[in-house]
């Protein structure tokens, strides 16, 4: 089956409360081999994935927080955030890391793929994909 | 082009539903289940954002999973239509894909 | 219509695994394909065969087992997930020294890879978790 499909990853909760967010993580991952076109969402809690400065050696948990940044290596190419989300939290892009990404073909470089956006274009853009998966 | 949202944690809980209906687009079908069918139920503190969602989306909810929280139809939103597990089947089959708010 | 099924809860404590098992069921009873169920997260310990549930309650891990033998269905857990939460079936307890399996034969342990590639080869992915 050659037919690309359009993935994407629906990021809902926080980091470290719960696992969803890593094991959600280790999908795309995995999923790097397979070649399809893949966006990640954050919404509501879902933003805390990406802020800067995670430390866990108190809680003695693995800081998985380095994997984001690597996560253009792994064939994403958009990670779009819900402004609404992260203004309730009270953050704003600069709390966030930044992700670079390069076709390796092409040589074309972004500087960061992390792409903060309104709901409604949100909502375009989970009604566009093919595949929508939930943690 | 319009997809199958699900929504199955109860509005009281989590945000799941609120959400959903900030990202679901027009034409969109939304289907209550497990703990997320009290959002069909009349006289909550949600039943206004439901009901303004049904102008341009239609609203689903298991009937069973009514049933086995003690209410009937009589307490449903008008305008919500009761479904099965081969209905739920059908409506994901109907619609472009599923997203699942949980 | 082709169908992929993902439980991401395990049996009792979420409805998830029942609600997937209902749909599932009558995916399959309208005569649709389900191309496989992928447990993940806590949804793994769905496949344990050491349950014993309360006589008077349905039997969570015997339903799947049973639609699985009905229907040929393929039911996969992850198994970075699995060894997580010590799912194990032989090849786990060779590989990783364990002195016991507690996997029901109808399930099988695979990677991460199956529930992508049942993202690709389906028309439907359902989810179901908390």
């Amino acid at each position: 089956m050659s037919e690309i499909k359009k993935f994407m990853y629906l990021n809902r909760r926080a980091p470290y409360g719960t696992i969803y967010a890593w094991e959600s993580l280790e999908v795309v991952l995995i999923g790097a081999a397979f070649d399809q076109e893949v966006s990640l969402m954050f919404v509501d809690d879902g933003v805390y994935q990406l802020t800067k400065g995670q430390d866990t050696a108190g809680i003695e948990m693995k800081n998985f927080s380095a994997t984001y940044r690597t996560l253009g290596d792994y064939g994403v190419r958009h990670m779009y955030v819900d402004k609404a989300s992260l203004e309730a939290r009270g953050l704003t892009q600069d709390d966030l890391v930044q992700v670079a990404w390069e076709d390796w073909e092409t040589e074309e470089e972004v500087e960061n793929i992390v792409e903060v956006v309104e709901a409604d274009k949100g909502a375009e853009l989970l009604s566009e994909s093919d595949v929508v998966f939930s943690f | 082009m319009s997809d199958l949202y699900t929504v199955n944690k109860s509005p009281f809980e989590t945000n799941s539903l609120a959400s959903c209906l900030k990202f679901a687009t027009a034409g969109a079908a939304i289907l209550l289940l497990e703990d997320g069918v009290y959002a069909a139920l009349k006289g909550t503190a949600v039943e206004e954002s439901v009901k303004a969602a049904m102008a341009d989306k239609k609203v689903y909810a298991l009937g069973h999973d009514i049933k086995a929280r003690g209410f009937d139809e009589s307490r449903v939103i008008d305008g919500v239509e009761l479904v099965d597990y081969a209905g739920f089947v059908d409506l994901a089959e109907a619609n472009d894909k599923v997203q699942a708010w949980l | 219509m082709k169908f992929a099924v993902q439980v991401n809860e395990g049996p009792y404590q979420h409805q998830a695994s029942d609600t997937a098992y209902q749909f599932t069921k009558a995916a399959l009873e309208k005569g649709h394909e389900v191309f496989r169920v992928f447990f993940y997260h806590d949804g793994v310990n769905n496949s344990t065969r050491l349950t014993t549930p309360p006589q008077d309650d349905r039997n969570i891990v015997k339903r799947w087992e049973e639609l699985a033998e009905k229907y040929d269905l393929d039911m996969v857990v992850c198994v970075a997930a699995a060894q997580r939460r010590g799912v194990v079936d032989d090849g786990e307890a060779q590989r990783n020294g364990k002195d016991a399996t507690n996997i029901s034969p109808k399930f099988r342990i695979s990677g991460l890879g199956q529930l992508i590639e049942a993202a690709i080869q389906s028309e439907r992915l359902v989810v179901f978790g908390d």
